[in-house]
């Protein structure tokens, strides 16, 4: 599996997290994902962002442009160095809020994910990496 | 401050939101809206979102709310212009906008204010309020 592209950008407010949103954007139309796979994970992107925002107290996401024997794709990965989650079970679970929101970021972010993966640890901050394939 | 338009046509408040908004901008739009809503008497909100990319989980809470703060003020909201893509990840995150009304495009989001007004003077008795 090769990166074709790369970058890292801060998330340190909610501008940033619409930032992220077009960067996103750029690439997964560069990889030729479909409007709805677009769509999909750029919201997801959105989710996580604030997340990141929210939760983590800021941090960073890396974008990457992938490309495997047959496959091209988009891979996200957020990283902040907050307080961690410490039940990523229950975090994931529709409707579970700690910040007054609907509690669909998480969840809703790994439903528009191909690949999901989260590590988190209490007291010194969360990964989530997604992908979505063309 | 930046902020989102609002025009006053007749009973009617229109919103267009042609910028990809960060979560304040949301935020400034729902109490901007409400505000105007109780200012000028409008029986109805139209808020046009053909322009925006994703609908995210925030300005889902963002557009529900709307209408029911709307609904307490006794107006009602129409969103119209829903890009398919946007509608199919929508359901997918988990979001189906419950008590939001949907229109395809202004023109017939705007008979289904003038729709929901006509039904409720009847009820009330003509140009009662």
């Amino acid at each position: 599996m090769a990166v074709v592209k790369d970058e890292t950008m801060s998330i340190k407010s909610s501008e940033d997290v619409v930032r992220v949103r077009q960067v996103a954007r750029e690439y997964a139309t560069a990889q030729g994902l479909s409007l709805v796979d677009q769509t999909k994970i750029v919201t997801a992107a959105s989710e996580l962002a604030r997340n990141t925002l929210d939760h983590g107290g800021g941090g960073t996401v890396r974008l990457e442009a992938i490309n495997s024997e047959a496959r091209r794709g988009l891979r996200l990965t957020f990283e902040d160095h907050g307080p961690g989650i410490p039940d990523i079970e229950l975090a994931l679970k529709d409707g579970y809020t700690t910040g007054g929101g609907l509690g669909l970021g998480l969840s809703g972010a790994k439903r528009l994910s191909n690949e999901f993966e989260i590590f988190s640890r209490v007291g010194q901050g969360t990964r989530v990496m997604i992908t979505r394939w063309k | 401050m930046e902020r989102i338009p609002i025009l006053k046509m007749g009973d009617y408040l229109l919103v267009t939101i042609q910028v990809d908004m960060h979560d304040r901008l949301a935020l400034t739009l729902q109490d901007d809206l409400t505000e105007r809503i109780a200012r000028t008497q409008a029986r109805g909100v139209l808020i046009d979102i053909s322009s925006l990319e994703i609908v995210d989980s925030f300005i889902g809470r963002m557009l529900g709310n709307i209408a029911a703060m709307s609904r307490v003020l006794d107006a009602e909201t129409v969103v119209v212009g829903m890009r398919p893509a946007v509608a199919i990840t929508l359901v997918e995150l988990g979001l189906s906008l419950p008590g939001v009304r949907t229109a395809l495009n202004v023109e017939k989001g705007m008979s289904l204010l003038q729709g929901a007004r006509a039904e409720q003077e009847n009820v009330n008795g003509r140009g009662e309020r």
